[in-house]
């Protein structure tokens, strides 16, 4: 239908139109209580070993103060030598991780070359600091490429900081004790492994926010060892019967046919050719 | 500029148009607006500021001004009638955003659009004759 106060196309983009909505929606739940974003309220950690870098993260995602999804996927892929741990907002995360993955793909097809994680940083840091903190991403970046093992954590305002360990989310600073305490350069991978997976269960004993099992995710130049889960949790609850009812439960009372009556009103004939 | 709404209305002589737009009240101009609306209106033509008066510096005013033909080329002579989708492919190229996704390819797609604008008040209106 053609709207006659429409002037021009609309711009692509983001759209903010119901921000008039919105600010007239909130007084009218009560006390406060409008429907919070999923976020992904979480530990997730990095570190950097010999052989490249060793990213770790819980998998609860939690929307208010119900657990929203319990095998959430907060490592994400962004290259076949980067992957990224991602805090935050779950769709901000998720949304702004695959578009710096197709535009380093693209980057990558177009030039021929791998990418490299700084690359995907300075992408990133554009990215966020355009929206002036309203994605709200806490991203951690480790990749290995040709210049070496690194570890970046990018801010939702576009901040960005290269350590060699590393932890974010609500249980960062439970987290942050374990890898303090038990890090040292160029550790071997079993160790680090254990170093993380440590730090991301201090996360989750010490937070609400995180909790479930832990991913880790071991990047080396030889490939990517993603490891999904490491460590479950011994929480689990074990369903001990079936919920589905059985052929017969439902007893069958009448049973009536009624014959549909159909008749032939045209028929027509195409010939096939089948030369 | 995009202008915000309110603070230059859109009909003749600069005066709220009472057919098209309904009764101006000051209340409804006082709506709360996102802090990113302004920022992200005039996001290209900032950066296209920016990036032209850099250019300006290193190479000198020739570099901006055949570039600018260029944009005004691709924009504005090589373009459809306003109600008409285009792909935008010559400005894409010449600004290098045909390399890279962001959330105005994701988002609001206007091949998608619910809305039709009206063909006649479009061409109008792109023609100043509103």
């Amino acid at each position: 239908m053609a709207l006659s106060n429409i002037f021009e196309t609309p711009t692509p983009g983001f759209n903010f139109d119901n921000t008039a909505r919105n600010a007239a929606l909130e007084g009218l739940f009560d006390r406060g209580k409008a429907p919070k974003a999923m976020k992904t309220g979480t530990t997730i950690a990095g570190v950097v070993f010999k052989d490249g870098v060793v990213l770790g993260a819980d998998t609860r995602a939690t929307s208010g103060e119900v657990v929203a999804d319990k095998m959430c996927a907060k490592i994400h892929y962004i290259s076949p030598n980067i992957y990224c741990c991602g805090a935050g907002t779950a769709a901000d995360t998720e949304k702004t991780t695959d578009l710096l993955s197709s535009n380093l793909a693209i980057y990558s097809l177009n030039s021929g070359r791998n990418p490299r994680v700084i690359m995907a940083v300075n992408i990133l840091q554009d990215m966020l600091y355009r929206y002036h903190g309203q994605i709200g991403a806490n991203l951690i970046l480790g990749g290995v490429d040709c210049t070496g093992n690194h570890l970046y954590t990018v801010g939702p305002y576009g901040s960005v900081n290269k350590v060699p360990y590393l932890s974010m989310g609500s249980g960062d600073l439970a987290a942050l004790g374990i890898l303090e305490d038990g890090f040292k350069p160029d550790l071997e991978l079993e160790p680090a492994k254990e170093l993380v997976r440590a730090a991301i269960k201090a996360g989750i004993m010490s937070d609400l926010g995180s909790g479930n099992n832990i991913d880790i995710c071991v990047i080396t130049k030889q490939g990517v060892d993603y490891i999904r889960p490491y460590q479950e949790s011994q929480y689990k609850d074990i369903r001990k019967i079936k919920y589905k009812y059985r052929q017969g439960t439902t007893p069958v009372l009448t049973e009536k046919v009624v014959p549909l009556k159909l008749e032939v009103v045209q028929e027509t004939v195409q010939k096939m050719e089948t030369a | 500029i995009v202008p915000v709404a309110g603070f230059s209305p859109q009909g003749a002589y600069g005066v709220q148009d009472s057919l098209r737009s309904g009764f101006t009240s000051v209340k409804n101009e006082l709506l709360p607006s996102h802090p990113l609306e302004l920022s992200e209106k005039n996001f290209q033509l900032n950066q296209d500021k920016m990036n032209f008066s850099t250019l300006r510096n290193i190479q000198g005013l020739h570099a901006p001004l055949k570039l600018q033909m260029e944009y005004r080329a691709a924009r504005q002579v090589i373009q459809r009638l306003p109600f008409l989708q285009s792909s935008n492919l010559a400005l894409d190229t010449l600004r290098n955003s045909d390399e890279s996704i962001g959330f105005e390819d994701v988002l609001n797609d206007p091949a998608h659009s619910e809305v039709m604008g009206e063909p006649h008040m479009m061409v109008e209106y792109k023609l100043g004759l509103l």
